[in-house]
C-alpha cells in the first residue's frame, strides 16, 4: 500500500493547533452525522403524527430538526471560521521553512536544482497541501465515520439494508485500490511538470534578450508548447483515471438503494419492515450518496496532496552542508579580531558529479594586507577558489585558513563577516542604492556608503541617478548597466572596510580609464584588507602585490608582475605580452 | 524602507479600471472555440440533471404506488419503478464518465492555450516593458494565477452548470409536485439573493488582494534564489526572511478573509436551505393530515430539498473558485492587454535580395559566406526613456555595408543605447534608422532577427544541453555546424573535457561554465545564425587575454563580409575595426579609422595611450 509518511510527517504542526484541528473535526463529523438524524425524525414524523393524523404530536420533533439544521448552519460557519487562520497560517509558515531551509544550503545544492521546481514546490504544492488540511483531510478523516455510522444505522434500523450497503462497499474499494496507484505516479509527473513550465517560464524571462537578438522567440514558444503539452496530457489522463472512479462510485449507491427499495417492499409485504422504515432508510441512503461520491474527489485531492508533501520533504530534506559546528547556522555570531592572513594548504575541489579535480593540491598564501592577483585562463578554476574563500562552497580536501585558523571551525557568519565578495555577475537586489551598498556592513551611514561609491568610481553616476542614494535598483527598480551593477556590486564589498576582500573580476564592464582608478583608490583607501582579485587585465596585476598563476587546477607561478614578465612564459602569454610585443615590432616596422 | 518598495510595487500592480470586462471577455474567447463541445456538454447537463432528477420520482413512485400494489399481490409497479430507477443511475454513471472526461480534455485545452497565449504575448512585449517589470511577476502569472483558473475550469465551470440546471429541475418538479409546497422553497431565494449580492464584492476584493499578495511573495523568492550567493555571502538570509514574513503574513490575512467569506456565504446559504426544510416539513405535515398531499409526495419533497440544496453547497464552492479564477484572470488579461512599443509592421517590407544569399538556408555549414553586409543609417535619430532626459540628441550616422565599426566610450554615453536602436531593442523617439534604406520600423521581425544578430552584456544559458544552447543561434544546424561553431570560437576543447561533451546539460551543472566559457557560447550562436549585421555589447569582457585574442581572431573571420558595430571596452577590439567612433554624452566626438585616431591628439589617442601602458 502507500506510504502516506510524507503527510504525517506534517504532525508536529497539526498537534501545535490540535485543538483547533480537533475542534475541525469534529464540526466536519457533525455537520456529517446531522445529516443521517435529520431523515430520521422525518421517517419518525411520517410513520407518527402524520400517519396518526396527530399534529400536536409533530411540534417536538419539528422543533429538533429546526434545532440541528440550525446548529448544521451555525457548524459548518464554524469550521470554516476557524480552519482558516489556521491552514493560511500553515501555508505560510511552511514556504518560511522551505525559504530558510534553501537559504542556508550551499551554492552547489543550489545549482542542481532547476529554479521553477524550488518556486513550484514554493507556490503550488504548498497552496495545495493548504487546501487538503482545510478541507481534503477533515472530511478525510470524517468520512468513513459518517459511513460507518449510517451503515449502523441502517443495520439497527434494519439489518438487511445494511448488509447492502456494507456488500456495496466491496466493489467500491476494488476500484478505489485500482485508482490510487496510476493517480499517484501521474500525479507526481504533473507536479513537475508545472516545475519544469515555472522554470522555462522564469528563463524564457530572463533571457529575454538572446530570445529577442537572435529572433528565437517562435523556438522558445515551441519549447514552451512541447513542455505544457505534455502538462496537458497528463492532466487529461488525470480527469480520465477520475472518470472511472467518479462513475463507479455514483453508480453503486444508487444500485444500493435500488436493492433497499426492493427488499423493503418484500419485507413490508412480508411485513417485517414498515413503509416509514423502508422511506428512512433510502433517505439515510440517499444521504450516504454525497460523501460517497466526494470520497472520489477526496481520494483524489489526498494523492494530490501526498505527492506535493513528497516534493515539499524534499528540499527540506536538503542535507546543509555548511554549517557553524554544531551543524546550525548562527546568524550574528561574534566576530573576532584576525589580522587576514589567508592560506590555502593542499585544497583540492572537484564537483560532486564528476572526479576531475577543479583544484588540485593547490597551496597559496595570502599575507595581511597584502593584494594577491589571481591570472589564469577561462575554465581554470578561478571562481572556485574565490568561492571557497567565504565558503559558499567547501573543499573536497585540504584546508583554507585565516590566520591560521581552519575557516571550517569558525562560524559561517563570522567568517562571511570577515569576508567581502563581489562577483563577475554582480547581483543586485530590488532595493535602493543606498540599500543595497549598505548589505556590506548593515548600520554604515550616508558618509560611508559614499566613500565606498567613490572607491568604487561610482559617485558621479550615483549622484546622477533621479534619486541619488534612494534609487531604486534591481529587478523592480532602474535599469543600470553592466558597468554601473558591477561598480555598485563592488561598492557593497569594499564599504566598511573588510578583513579580506574577494574580488572575482569585478570590472570586467568597465573601461580601462575607470578599472585604474578603482585600483589605486583600493590601494589607497583599503591598505589593510586582504585583497584576492581575479584579474585579466596587466594593468589590474601589475598593481597587485603578489601575482599567482593558477593553470590546471594548480598555482603554475607566483611572484611580482615584473618578475612574472621575465620568468612565465604561461604568464606572458596570458597577459598577452607575447603578441603586445609583436605588435610594437610591426609598429615600429611601419614607422 | 521596504513598505517604500512595497508601495511603489502596489503602483505597478494597479489594473485598469475596465479590467473586470476585459477578464470576461477573455474568458468568453477562451471558451468560443470550443462551442460545439460546450454546446455537447449542455445536452450532458442537461440529460444529468434530468436523471438527478427524476431519480427520486421513481423511488417516490415504487413507496406510493409499488409497494401499495405489491401489498395487493400485484408487482408490476413495483418491478417498472426499480427498473427505471436502476436504469437512471446507470444512465447518470455514464454521462458522468463521460463529461469527467470532456471536461478535463476541454479544460486542458483551453489552459493550454492560455499559457501559450501569455507566453507568446510576453515574448512580443518590447524590452522596455521587461526592465520595468519583474520575471517573479509574470512568473506568478504564469503558475500561481494559472492554477487558480485550472481550479475554475476543471473542478466547477461544469458543476455550476449542472447544479443551477439540476435546481431548475427540481424546482419545475416541486410544482408539479404540489404548488404550496413549492412556493415555500422559493420563498428562501428571496434572502439568498441577497446574500449573494453582498458576498460577491467582499470576496471579489479579498481574492484580488491573495492574487496581488501572492505575486510579491513570488517575486521576492525569485529574486532570493536567483541571487544566492549574494545572499549568503553577505548574510541577508535575516532580512529577506523579514521580507518574506511581511509579504507572506498579507497572503495569510488575504487568505484568511478569503475563506471566511466563505464560511459566512456558506452558513447563511445552509442556514436558509434548513429553515426552509423544517416548514416543509410542517407545512407538508398539515397537507397531509388534511388530506390535501401524499405522503409519497411530502418524502419526495423532502428528498428533493436535499437535493435542491446540496447544489447550492457546490455553487457556494463554484462562485468562490469563480471569485478567485476572475481575480487572477483579471491579472492575466492586464498581461495581454500590455501592448508592445515596439511593433511588427502591418505590411512588413523585406530587404533587397543582395548581400549573401544564403541568409535564409541558414544551414549552409558553418563555415559563413563571406557577403557584403548591409548598409546601416540613422537620420536624425533622438530617443529618451519613457520621460526622463534625452539619451542621444538628434544622431546622425552612416555604416556602409560591411563596415566594421567600434564604438568606444565611458559608460553612460550612450553606446548601449546607440546598440539597443540599432537591434530595434527599442524603436527612437525621433528620427528614423534603416538597413539598406528600410526603416527598422516597416521591416518583416523574422527578417530582421536574422538579418542583425547581438551579442548581449550577459551570457544567459537555457536549461538543455551545451549544443541546444549554441543552437539558439540557428535551431536548424546540424551537429556538426554546432562543432564547427564551437570549433571557431575555441570553445571545444573545454566542451570535450566535460562529462557528457556536447550533450552536458550546462543548469545541472551550470557552476560548471565559467563566465569566460559562457561569452563563448554567446559567440559560437552568432556563427550559427550567420547575420549580415553583427552588434556587439562589452562581449569580450569577461575573457582572458588569450582567449580574447582566440575569439578575436574568429571574429575577424566571421565579420568579413558583414556589417558589425562592437562596443569596445578593450581597446585590442578595436584592432579589428575599420572605424572608431568615440562617444560623449550621446554624442559622436571622435570618429576616423584606428590609425587616424591613435596618432591624433583627441579622447582616443589618450585611452590608447593608457591602454598601451597598461599592457606592461
Amino acid at each position: 500500500m502507500i506510504s502516506v509518511r510524507p503527510l504525517l510527517r506534517f504532525w508536529p504542526d497539526l498537534r501545535s493547533r490540535i485543538g483547533v484541528y480537533i475542534l475541525v473535526l469534529v464540526l466536519t463529523l457533525l455537520a456529517n452525522g446531522i445529516q443521517l438524524v435529520v431523515p430520521m425524525i422525518t421517517g419518525y414524523i411520517i410513520d407518527g403524527p402524520i400517519a396518526h393524523r396527530d399534529l400536536s404530536a409533530l411540534w417536538w420533533p419539528v422543533l429538533g430538526v429546526l434545532v440541528i439544521g440550525i446548529a448544521e448552519a451555525v457548524g459548518m460557519w464554524a469550521r470554516r471560521m476557524v480552519v482558516a487562520p489556521v491552514v493560511a497560517g500553515w501555508e505560510v509558515t511552511w514556504r518560511s521553512r522551505l525559504f530558510d531551509r534553501l537559504q542556508y544550503t550551499s551554492v552547489a545544492i543550489h545549482d542542481s536544482w532547476e529554479s521553477g521546481q524550488l518556486l513550484s514546490r514554493a507556490v503550488n504544492d504548498l497552496s495545495m497541501l493548504r487546501r487538503f488540511f482545510a478541507f481534503g483531510l477533515p472530511f478525510l478523516l470524517s468520512t468513513p465515520i459518517v459511513l460507518a455510522v449510517g451503515s449502523i444505522i441502517l443495520v439497527l434500523m434494519q439489518p438487511v439494508f445494511g448488509l447492502i450497503m456494507i456488500i456495496m462497499a466491496v466493489p467500491a474499494i476494488i476500484a478505489v485500490a485500482v485508482f490510487e496507484k496510476r493517480y499517484r505516479e501521474t500525479s507526481r509527473r504533473s507536479q513537475d511538470t508545472m516545475g519544469e513550465i515555472t522554470t522555462d517560464v522564469e528563463e524564457s524571462i530572463q533571457g529575454i534578450r538572446i530570445l529577442k537578438s537572435f529572433g528565437r522567440s517562435p523556438w522558445a514558444a515551441a519549447r514552451f508548447s512541447l513542455i505544457s503539452q505534455r502538462l496537458r496530457a497528463l492532466e487529461i489522463r488525470k480527469a480520465k483515471l477520475d472518470s472511472w472512479l467518479w462513475s463507479v462510485l455514483l453508480l453503486l449507491p444508487t444500485l444500493a438503494q435500488a436493492a433497499i427499495v426492493a427488499v423493503g417492499t418484500w419485507g413490508v409485504v412480508q411485513g417485517w419492515t414498515t413503509v416509514g422504515t423502508v422511506v428512512a432508510a433510502v433517505t439515510i441512503s440517499m444521504v450516504l450518496r454525497m460523501p460517497i461520491e466526494m470520497l472520489g474527489f477526496l481520494l483524489a485531492d489526498a494523492l494530490m496532496a501526498l505527492t506535493a508533501a513528497g516534493r515539499y520533504w524534499e528540499v527540506i530534506d536538503l542535507r546543509h552542508d555548511i554549517t557553524d559546528a554544531d551543524g546550525r547556522v548562527d546568524d550574528d555570531p561574534e566576530v573576532g579580531r584576525y589580522r587576514g592572513q589567508l592560506s590555502f594548504e593542499d585544497v583540492s575541489f572537484h564537483f560532486s558529479d564528476t572526479d576531475r579535480l577543479t583544484l588540485d593540491h593547490l597551496d597559496l598564501r595570502i599575507e595581511p594586507g597584502q593584494t594577491l592577483a589571481l591570472v589564469g585562463a577561462t575554465g581554470s578554476g578561478k571562481t572556485t577558489l574565490a568561492s571557497l574563500v567565504p565558503r559558499l562552497q567547501d573543499v573536497t580536501s585540504g584546508t583554507v585558513s585565516i590566520d591560521g585558523v581552519d575557516i571550517r571551525t569558525m562560524p559561517v557568519n563570522e567568517l562571511r563577516h570577515l569576508v567581502s565578495v563581489s562577483f563577475e555577475d554582480p547581483i543586485l537586489f530590488s532595493a535602493s542604492v543606498a540599500e543595497n551598498v549598505e548589505m556590506g556592513a548593515p548600520g554604515a551611514d550616508e558618509e560611508e556608503i559614499w566613500e565606498a561609491l567613490e572607491i568604487a568610481s561610482a559617485k558621479d553616476f550615483v549622484s546622477r541617478l533621479p534619486e541619488g542614494l534612494d534609487t531604486q535598483v534591481g529587478e523592480q527598480g532602474l535599469s543600470l548597466s553592466g558597468g554601473q551593477r558591477q561598480r555598485l556590486a563592488l561598492a557593497r564589498a569594499v564599504i566598511g572596510r573588510p578583513r579580506i576582500l574577494v574580488l572575482d573580476d569585478p570590472l570586467s564592464a568597465v573601461d580601462v580609464d575607470t578599472e585604474d582608478r578603482v585600483q589605486r583608490a583600493l590601494r589607497e583607501i583599503l591598505p589593510d584588507s586582504t585583497t584576492l582579485i581575479i584579474a585579466h587585465r596587466p594593468s589590474t596585476a601589475a598593481l597587485a602585490d603578489v601575482v599567482a598563476v593558477i593553470d590546471g587546477g594548480r598555482i603554475a607561478a607566483q611572484g611580482t608582475h615584473e618578475e612574472l614578465l621575465e620568468s612565465s612564459p604561461l604568464y606572458r602569454e596570458l597577459m598577452g605580452a607575447s603578441a603586445i610585443a609583436e605588435a610594437h615590432a610591426q609598429e615600429g616596422g611601419r614607422a | 524602507m521596504s513598505s517604500i518598495r512595497l508601495d511603489s510595487d502596489d503602483e505597478i500592480e494597479q489594473l485598469p479600471p475596465d479590467i473586470a470586462a476585459k477578464a470576461r471577455a477573455l474568458l468568453m474567447s477562451l471558451v468560443r472555440p470550443h462551442l460545439r463541445m460546450v454546446v455537447f456538454l449542455a445536452v450532458i447537463v442537461v440529460l444529468t440533471s434530468v436523471l438527478l432528477v427524476i431519480g427520486p420520482v421513481f423511488i417516490a413512485d415504487a413507496l406510493d404506488q409499488g409497494i401499495p400494489a405489491a401489498i395487493d399481490g400485484d408487482l408490476a409497479p413495483l418491478i417498472r419503478a426499480i427498473t427505471l430507477f436502476v436504469a437512471s443511475a446507470i444512465g447518470s454513471a455514464i454521462l458522468a464518465f463521460t463529461s469527467t472526461r470532456l471536461v478535463g480534455i476541454t479544460s486542458q485545452k483551453i489552459l493550454y492555450r492560455l499559457r501559450e497565449r501569455v507566453f507568446t504575448h510576453v515574448q512580443r512585449l518590447d524590452l522596455g516593458y521587461h526592465e520595468k517589470s519583474t520575471s517573479g511577476r509574470l512568473v506568478s502569472r504564469q503558475t500561481s494565477d494559472m492554477e487558480s483558473v485550472q481550479q475554475f475550469l476543471s473542478y466547477s465551470l461544469f458543476e455550476t452548470a449542472l447544479a443551477l440546471l439540476q435546481m431548475i429541475f427540481i424546482a419545475v418538479t416541486l410544482i408539479v409536485l404540489d404548488v404550496p409546497l413549492a412556493i415555500v422553497v422559493f420563498a428562501g431565494f428571496v434572502p439568498l439573493f441577497f446574500i449573494t449580492r453582498a458576498a460577491h464584492s467582499t470576496q471579489r476584493s479579498a481574492y484580488r488582494r491573495t492574487r496581488t499578495s501572492i505575486a510579491k511573495v513570488i517575486v521576492h523568492f525569485v529574486e532570493t534564489m536567483g541571487g544566492i550567493r549574494a545572499v549568503q555571502a553577505y548574510r541577508r538570509q535575516p532580512e529577506r526572511r523579514g521580507t518574506l514574513s511581511h509579504q507572506d503574513a498579507r497572503y495569510r490575512d488575504a487568505n484568511t478573509d478569503a475563506l471566511r467569506g466563505v464560511a459566512w456565504f456558506a452558513g447563511w446559504t445552509r442556514l436558509i436551505g434548513n429553515i426552509t426544510q423544517t416548514v416543509i416539513i410542517v407545512v407538508g405535515a398539515w397537507l397531509v393530515i388534511e388530506g390535501w398531499t401524499q405522503i409519497g409526495v411530502l418524502a419526495a419533497f423532502i428528498l428533493y430539498l436535499r437535493r435542491f440544496y446540496g447544489p447550492l453547497d457546490e455553487l457556494v464552492q463554484a462562485f468562490n473558485l469563480y471569485q478567485s479564477a476572475s481575480a487572477a484572470l483579471e491579472k492575466i488579461a492586464a498581461v495581454l492587454d500590455t501592448d508592445p512599443e515596439v511593433v511588427e509592421p502591418e505590411r512588413p517590407r523585406s530587404l533587397p535580395a543582395r548581400g549573401k544569399e544564403t541568409t535564409e538556408a541558414g544551414s549552409t555549414g558553418a563555415g559563413p559566406q563571406p557577403g557584403s553586409g548591409r548598409t546601416l543609417d540613422l537620420d536624425a535619430v533622438r530617443f529618451a526613456y519613457a520621460d526622463g532626459p534625452d539619451v542621444l540628441p538628434r544622431f546622425d550616422l552612416h555604416i556602409p555595408a560591411g563596415q566594421i565599426v567600434a564604438l568606444v566610450g565611458a559608460t553612460g554615453a550612450g553606446k548601449s543605447t546607440l546598440v539597443k536602436l540599432v537591434t530595434r531593442f527599442y524603436d527612437p523617439s525621433a528620427g528614423r534608422i534603416s538597413l539598406d534604406e528600410v526603416d527598422l520600423r516597416d521591416l518583416d521581425d523574422g527578417q530582421l532577427r536574422s538579418s542583425v544578430v547581438m551579442v548581449t552584456q550577459e551570457s544567459f544559458l537555457f536549461s538543455g544541453t551545451i549544443a541546444d544552447n549554441i543552437r539558439i543561434g540557428n535551431p536548424d544546424a546540424g551537429d556538426e555546424d554546432v562543432l564547427a561553431a564551437a570549433r571557431a570560437v575555441g570553445l571545444d576543447s573545454y566542451i570535450r573535457r566535460l562529462p557528457d561533451g556536447y550533450a552536458t546539460d550546462v543548469k545541472k551543472r551550470g557552476g560548471r561554465l565559467s563566465s569566460g566559457q559562457r561569452q563563448l557560447v554567446s559567440f559560437a550562436r552568432v556563427f550559427l545564425a550567420d547575420p549580415d549585421v553583427v552588434v556587439l555589447d562589452e562581449a569580450t569582457a569577461h575573457l582572458d587575454i588569450p582567449s580574447e585574442r582566440l575569439v578575436q581572431n574568429a571574429l575577424a573571420t566571421v565579420l568579413e563580409g558583414r556589417t558589425a558595430i562592437i562596443i569596445a571596452h578593450r581597446l585590442s577590439t578595436v584592432e579589428i575595426a575599420d572605424r572608431v567612433l568615440v562617444m560623449e554624452a550621446g554624442r559622436i566626438i571622435e570618429d576616423g579609422t584606428p590609425d587616424e585616431l591613435i596618432s591624433g591628439t583627441g579622447k582616443f589617442a589618450q585611452l590608447h595611450q593608457a591602454w598601451r601602458d597598461s599592457l606592461v
